[in-house]
């Protein structure tokens, strides 16, 4: 969407400030549209009533993403692909993280093939209150079987229920692929130079969303763009080439980039389709597996921050799949929601006279890798989220917006009753242990200042030797 | 939102009404006609809401059905939003004709793609020099330069002047470090001098930074006289231009950093850092009058960023070639997003003409290794999957850390571990194209076995 008044939106609203969207005003859903918070489709007399199907056509129009969205998948674990409007995160946020495709292949034994798909279909990692999970599988064809390949992807699809691409420039071996697969919507790769007049055949006859492949060559891709929507096609994925090494690697950044910067900022429609990256190429550049995962991860890295809307991986090392994953999260975080906790006393758990009270600041990060720590262990304690403005400890104990006299503030503001403790003792960070001192005097010696560990995941084995204090 | 009627269905309706065959229409599979109520679209209303072959096979049916006598509107009733918006079975049949069969293009388009270059960004990021050579008055043997961009890193509207550097951290005393980190140093970490030697030969450092923390009240407080002593002690040790930073304490920092400030006089050293919260004056004229390049540090925070450079510049009389910035790195995992739009931000900023941003920028991209994920053996969440090898795990996560910053528009790195800062430095300059090496076959990945 290039659109950035409200008003320009309002025109095409029923302008009735009926409220059935749950806002005041159609101004106020207005703006939500602008910001994507808001979908068309919550407007329900625009959907519903005829006499506005015009502006409902021209409204979808303006708001549709720069970036075309391409589901792939059905139900609960569809995946939304694309679908981008900024080039900076800052500049609004970047919507749909890039699924993760772990692959698997067709020449693998009936075990190993079951480990390894419940290996990636079980992966998760906890971080910020969420789970974090692998999206996707990419099923390749190895043995360019139709028959082997279509009994891989059933044994796939019986043992887990994330959206596949189905991987071969052979259109038999597609086909197979697509008799065994296709209710569940999933994507096909790839159309090239070669297959694409079956390939296009495919994707129309089962409707499933294509790739096409055209490495290292835009004007090709783009044509190839432009010939299968001529064909109605236009649920693409474009594959521009990932190059793992060499001057190549430099060149996919920089097709990345371009690719990106005509979709978002130039509006050329006809190419403005969601770019697969390969990362999973890294293991054709060495025989060395650490150094294979370690570049898998890079390559990752870079697309993940310049335009890579879904990605084909190898490495289920802990190592690598972690380090990925994070990152996906903070540059897909969205930059228009604050990351703070109220300030203020947490209960975790049931916390009575003779529990702890744990100090942090209220960087959501923070507090809530703190509150998992101690909840996840079972400990009942208060937990004081001092006000830094969103800043964790360490930086706060530098940056001064965490200190001592900020600490006595808090607990007064907090109304903290110290009287009703058994042990009235607070439990200070690792990291602002230099702050002990002076908080003995601040508090008069009436409350204990303990110094707790420097990593939260350490809080069990600190209340083991500290707590109740002697 | 999709409903279906399969023609599974229709067949059975029609069954019921003894019809036996349908002539001219060949069906393969379990076709189903669906409705996507919420999905986007284009072209014919018909088209939009049926689908062409399923609007074909829904036309013959209709016609066929008409024909027969069965009502046709009551077949479409799960079709309540089509009918809203095309009721009258006449207009779909004109849409419908309108829409041509399925049929695969004979040839590719032709096109050419293009895209122009981004003209917003009309200013040059500052060249600043660090190290100063024999010619120069000092004793480095070589110098280092950052700055000069004239685009976003590793974008195409212009080259980058400049690699990214990096800089190794030494300390003037044991510090706890991550197993990971610390198996590299164990046998240099009570001599600075060896510490950076190792740096330098070993791991192939551009520059090394001694951090003299020892200094801090809190820990040694070991006095400005023996900084000194450790700061002549690396610049003996090492050729290569050195950056100099404090203990972070901001009474102690500015005594500590001016005299080692004077200390290495003409070898244009980096002296990390000065801050909003300290005497940054002090500090900003002790690398004026000395020579030295001043890294301006501020917390995740433009505006606070523009005023310590504004301030360094008009008060302390520091020149525009001699300020670096830190906007702080806060780790993968630990609030990276923020350090890292923080950093597009100013790098953009600058780009775009605010003048009060237009300098390189330093990561301490260390900090990865405060990161619980990069250090912990296992998770403290039992319900995670294993976390597997920490010694593999922690590089990584300086390696993201950096990398990504380094996307952001970072210049120069403050690292630890070996492997980190050799996969930094190989992938900086592969994206500027400076690495030959035989790219495989980009779509050999279907076919390999691993």
């Amino acid at each position: 969407m290039k659109e950035t008044s409200p008003l320009n939106l309002y025109k095409q609203l029923p302008q009735t400030n009926c409220k059935k969207c749950g806002e005041e005003t159609c101004m106020a859903y207005a703006a939500g549209l602008i910001s994507r918070t808001r979908k068309v489709e919550e407007c329900t007399p625009l959907i519903d009533e005829k006499k506005y199907a015009k502006k409902l056509e021209t409204l979808r129009s303006i708001v549709a993403p720069e970036l075309k969205m391409v589901y792939i998948g059905v139900g609960e674990k569809q995946v939304k692909v694309g679908g981008e409007d900024v080039m900076f995160r800052h500049q609004m946020t970047f919507f749909n993280k890039p699924p993760f495709a772990y692959d698997v292949a067709d020449n693998m034994d009936e075990a190993k093939l079951i480990e390894r798909v419940k290996k990636i279909s079980t992966w998760r990692k906890f971080y910020i209150g969420k789970w974090q999970n692998v999206e996707m599988i990419a099923v390749r064809s190895v043995s360019d079987d139709p028959a082997k390949f279509a009994a891989c992807v059933k044994t796939v699809m019986a043992n887990s229920d994330f959206p596949l691409i189905l991987c071969s420039f052979n259109p038999a071996v597609l086909k197979a692929g697509l008799e065994v697969a296709a209710k569940a919507k999933p994507l096909i790769y790839a159309a090239n130079k070669d297959n694409w007049k079956e390939v296009a055949q495919l994707a129309f006859d089962y409707k499933v969303p294509v790739t096409l492949s055209v490495p290292f060559d835009l004007d090709a891709l783009k044509s190839m763009a432009l010939t299968f929507a001529g064909m109605g096609l236009t649920d693409l994925i474009l594959d521009p080439g990932t190059a793992p090494n060499g001057k190549l690697l430099q060149q996919t950044l920089l097709n990345f980039i371009n690719l990106r910067r005509a979709a978002v900022e130039e509006a050329q429609r006809d190419i403005a389709y969601p770019v697969m990256v390969l990362p999973i190429n890294a293991w054709l550049t060495t025989e060395d597996p650490v150094r294979a995962a370690y570049w898998e991860s890079v390559l990752t890295a870079a697309f993940i921050i310049r335009g890579g809307a879904i990605m084909i991986k190898h490495s289920l090392e802990a190592y690598s799949m972690m380090p990925d994953m994070h990152l996906r999260f903070n540059i897909y975080t969205d930059p228009r929601t604050p990351v703070q906790v109220k300030p203020g006393i947490y209960k975790v758990g049931k916390p009575g006279p003779e529990s702890p009270v744990f100090l942090t600041t209220n960087f959501a990060l923070t507090y809530y890798t703190v509150e998992s720590d101690i909840a996840s262990n079972g400990i009942d304690a208060y937990i004081i989220a001092i006000n830094t403005d969103g800043i964790g400890v360490q930086a706060s104990v530098a940056g001064g917006q965490l200190s001592p006299t900020k600490i006595l503030d808090s607990f007064t503001e907090a109304a903290f009753d110290w009287a009703g403790q058994k042990y009235p003792a607070m439990v200070l960070p690792g990291m602002a242990a230099k702050f002990s001192g002076e908080l003995e005097d601040l508090f008069q010696g009436k409350t204990k200042i303990m110094v707790g560990p420097e990593d939260s995941g350490r809080i069990i084995g600190w209340m083991k030797d500290f707590w109740p204090p002697k | 939102m999709a409903e279906k009627i399969t023609l599974s269905d229709l067949n059975k309706t029609l069954a019921e009404m003894n019809v036996q065959s349908l002539e001219g229409l060949t069906i393969e599979g379990d076709v189903e006609i669906e409705i996507d109520a919420g999905a986007g679209g284009v072209g014919p209303l018909f088209a939009y809401y049926f689908g062409q072959e399923a609007a074909k096979i829904a036309m013959q049916l209709m016609n066929f059905a008409k024909a027969v006598g069965y009502p046709v509107e009551n077949l479409l009733q799960p079709v309540a939003i089509a009918q809203a918006m095309s009721p009258a079975p006449k207009d779909l049949a004109a849409a419908a004709a309108a829409v041509p069969a399925f049929k695969v293009a004979s040839a590719l388009a032709s096109a050419k793609f293009s895209v122009g270059i981004d003209k917003t960004w009309r200013n040059t990021i500052q060249e600043v020099t660090l190290g100063a050579t024999k010619a120069d008055g000092g004793s480095r043997g070589h110098v280092v330069k950052l700055g000069g961009e004239k685009a976003m890193p590793f974008f195409p509207d212009a080259g980058m002047p400049h690699a990214p550097k990096i800089t190794m951290d030494v300390f003037d005393m044991p510090i706890g470090m991550a197993k990971a980190v610390k198996v590299h140093y164990e046998d240099v970490i009570n001599s600075p001098g060896e510490w950076a030697k190792k740096a330098v030969k070993k791991y192939g450092a551009d520059m090394v930074t001694v951090h003299l923390i020892s200094t801090d009240p809190l820990l040694k407080d070991t006095s400005a006289q023996d900084a000194v002593k450790t700061v002549e002690e690396v610049l003996q040790a090492v050729d290569v231009p050195i950056c100099i930073g404090g203990s972070g304490n901001p009474t102690k920092d500015p005594i500590v950093l001016s005299k080692a400030a004077e200390a290495a006089q003409g070898e244009r050293c980096l002296i990390a850092s000065a801050n909003l919260n300290m005497d940054w004056e002090k500090i900003g004229k002790a690398c004026k009058d000395n020579g030295h390049v001043c890294l301006a540090w501020t917390q995740l925070e433009i505006n606070s960023q523009k005023e310590l450079n504004r301030k360094l510049m008009k008060v302390a009389g520091v020149p525009r070639e001699s300020i670096v910035m830190d906007p702080t790195t806060a780790a993968l995992a630990y609030g990276l997003d923020f350090a890292y739009s923080n950093m597009e931000r100013i790098r953009l900023g600058a780009l775009k003409g605010d003048e009060e941003l237009t300098f390189p920028m330093s990561s301490g991209t260390t900090n990865a290794w405060g990161v619980r994920e990069s250090w912990m053996v296992r998770s403290p969440n039992k319900d995670d999957s294993d976390w597997g090898d920490r010694m593999l795990r922690g590089p990584i996560w300086e390696i993201l850390t950096g990398y990504s910053l380094a996307m952001a528009g970072v210049d120069i790195f403050m690292m630890m571990h070996p492997t980190a800062v050799a996969y930094l430095h190989e992938i900086t300059q592969s994206l500027m194209g400076r690495i030959e090496a035989k790219t495989p076959d980009t779509t050999a990945w279907l076919k390999m076995g691993v």
